[in-house]
């Protein structure tokens, strides 16, 4: 079973969104392994070198996003784990922008799925399972 | 009368308590030097005869339990995949039963590393890495290093099950002894080490302690069952609990500062008491022992000053204390002569200084810490480790503490600091000491007569 890791990054406590990407996510045949609110990058990478994840899906809602997620991918390949697909969504930035730009920003920072407000965890399960050939 | 008789083969002394379990109550205690360079039997002999020679009333002795910390303990090495998690949950598991943790590893070994391992004094080998189902190429490389380096101390491998097929298929062509046990961390940041304790320790009863030439003994006094450490792990473990209507103490603290290391063991939860604090890193073992290497009253004084400046050392005298000591040459001289036994004023409250820094370093090291998140929700704080704020007794052990006038003064160290703010410290704490010795003689005597065992213990812990 393909396992991804998922949690809320930085200093964000928004704890519903989460707990229904998990629902949503088990109910799909993922094996999810939640690390919760408050979470740094590290907490992230190290729980996906443990449970040998295929995907890590960053979740923030509170506008500050962009800096939380600066050098993720970065540090991913430093942890060996640049085969690892990386997804971002929520609120990930400041105010109200126009989100071709957010997505292209985040992708230039290593992202490979980017999602804004309003978007459908459907999507986002459709993506991943052709991104992990499970189609 | 019905005298039962718990023995602890130490590392200096083999300790002898005769408990009366019908009319519980200590006979008597004895100690003699441990002989394992000759034959371990000579010095629990010369004991008995000072206990008997002591208490002439002890006509029959009904049964004997033994642990064993001599020949240096029991030596281990933990490997793991990430240092946090799987290496975290294996140190733990090996701590948990008494163990000293020699050798740490994380990720994939190189042979310079399992070369270094082989040649080490380890008894055994804990490998672990990857959740259930997660990593398991991690754990299958370092088996196959284990394999090349020709190991030849037993191997329990307590990592990601998905693994134990090919790993089988590894070892079972070699030398090397493997058990396969439950995993250490089977989920993320989930501990479950008691499989692997167990396994530790009838390892330690099957050839340990025949290793270490104490296997004698047992033609006299019947199995050694455990490594001293985890006895008093027992002990306290059954004095928080209570047992059937005695109603245990509630979480506490057990502090053993010693000439080499300083062992802290807590039983209690430790669960944030705030709703604002949230949990991070591996889940914390309910009744958890920590072992300092680096704080001792003899052998590892010299390492103090590293740990602390001569400013801070100062601030550990006493108010009233005149002397102007040497710090330098004072711990100098007790680490280059490890009998040391002071004999002034000055040298008992250089000592006493000593075993403050011990208990307040190792407490600091032992309680978990929060921290402090500033989110658009106010502040929210995380904490790693448990939370000792409630504890409610201390109890202090070892040679040093218990035959030290001032030991519930050393004990006080262990409170909440207003320089140390961030650590979760116990707030008020009662503080008790092991006078008699005999919480390592307890945890043997828990495991037959647990009831006797927690009766002795609140009579005799003041």
């Amino acid at each position: 079973m393909n396992t991804v890791v998922i949690g809320v990054i930085g200093a964000d406590v928004h704890a519903v969104g989460n707990k229904i990407i998990d629902y949503v996510l088990t109910q799909s045949g993922f094996h999810v392994v939640n690390i919760g609110v408050l979470s740094s990058q590290e907490d992230f990478i190290n729980a996906a070198i443990e449970t040998d994840a295929k995907a890590i899906l960053v979740s923030s809602l509170y506008g500050h996003g962009e800096m939380d997620c600066r050098y993720f991918k970065e540090k991913c390949v430093e942890a060996g784990l640049d085969h690892v697909k990386l997804y971002v969504g929520g609120n990930i930035v400041v105010g109200k922008q126009e989100f071709s730009e957010v997505e292209a920003r985040f992708k230039a920072m290593g992202f490979d799925r980017v999602y804004g407000p309003g978007q459908k965890i459907e999507d986002a399960i459709a993506d991943l399972k052709l991104d992990l050939n499970m189609a | 009368m019905k005298a039962y008789l718990l023995v602890d083969f130490g590392s200096t002394y083999t300790k002898l308590t005769c408990v009366d379990l019908e009319n519980e109550y200590i006979i008597g205690t004895a100690k003699a030097p441990t002989t394992v360079e000759t034959d371990v039997l000579e010095g629990y002999d010369r004991a008995f005869k000072y206990l008997i020679s002591d208490h002439p009333e002890i006509k029959e002795i009904s049964g004997i339990s033994a642990c064993s910390s001599a020949a240096g303990g029991l030596k281990m090495a933990a490997i793991g995949l990430v240092e946090e998690l799987t290496v975290e949950a294996a140190k733990r598991a090996c701590l948990g039963a008494g163990a000293i943790v020699k050798r740490v590893y994380a990720h994939h070994m190189t042979k310079r590393e399992a070369k270094e391992l082989k040649e080490s004094d380890i008894d055994i080998i804990l490998l672990a890495g990857g959740t259930d189902g997660g990593n398991a190429e991690c754990i299958i490389h370092n088996a196959r290093k284990l394999v090349e380096a020709d190991i030849h101390v037993p191997v329990i491998v307590a990592g990601n099950k998905d693994a134990y097929d090919t790993i089988e298929d590894i070892f079972e062509p070699s030398n090397v002894e493997y058990f396969l046990v439950k995993n250490v961390m089977p989920q993320l940041k989930k501990l479950d080490v008691e499989e692997a304790k167990h396994q530790i320790r009838k390892i330690f009863i099957d050839k340990i302690i025949d290793a270490k030439g104490i296997k004698k003994a047992e033609e006299k006094i019947g199995e050694i069952i455990m490594p001293t450490p985890e006895a008093v792990l027992l002990a306290a473990e059954l004095l928080s609990k209570g047992y059937e209507d005695e109603e245990g103490y509630g979480e506490l603290i057990v502090i053993d500062i010693g000439g080499a290391t300083t062992d802290v063991h807590t039983i209690g939860e430790g669960f944030p008491k705030r709703t604002e604090v949230i949990l991070k890193g591996l889940e914390e073992p309910f009744a958890k022992r920590t072992v300092e290497g680096d704080l001792g009253m003899r052998y590892s004084a010299n390492a103090l000053l590293s740990l602390v400046s001569n400013w801070e050392f100062k601030q550990y005298f006493e108010d009233d204390d005149a002397c102007d000591h040497n710090i330098e040459k004072s711990l100098n001289r007790r680490s280059s002569n490890v009998d040391f036994i002071p004999k002034t004023k000055d040298e008992e409250e250089f000592d006493k200084a000593i075993a403050k820094i011990c208990c307040d370093v190792s407490m600091s090291r032992h309680v978990g810490h929060v921290e402090v998140v500033h989110t658009p929700l106010g502040d929210m704080y995380y904490q790693t480790g448990k939370d000792l704020t409630g504890i409610r007794y201390v109890i202090g052990t070892g040679g040093v503490l218990i035959n030290n006038k001032d030991a519930k003064k050393i004990l006080k160290q262990v409170n909440k600091k207003s320089n140390k703010a961030l650590e979760l410290r116990p707030t008020n704490p009662s503080i008790l000491i092991d006078k008699s010795y005999i919480m390592a003689a307890m945890g043997l005597l828990s495991q037959k007569y647990p009831k006797v065992a927690i009766r002795l213990l609140k009579q005799y812990l003041m």
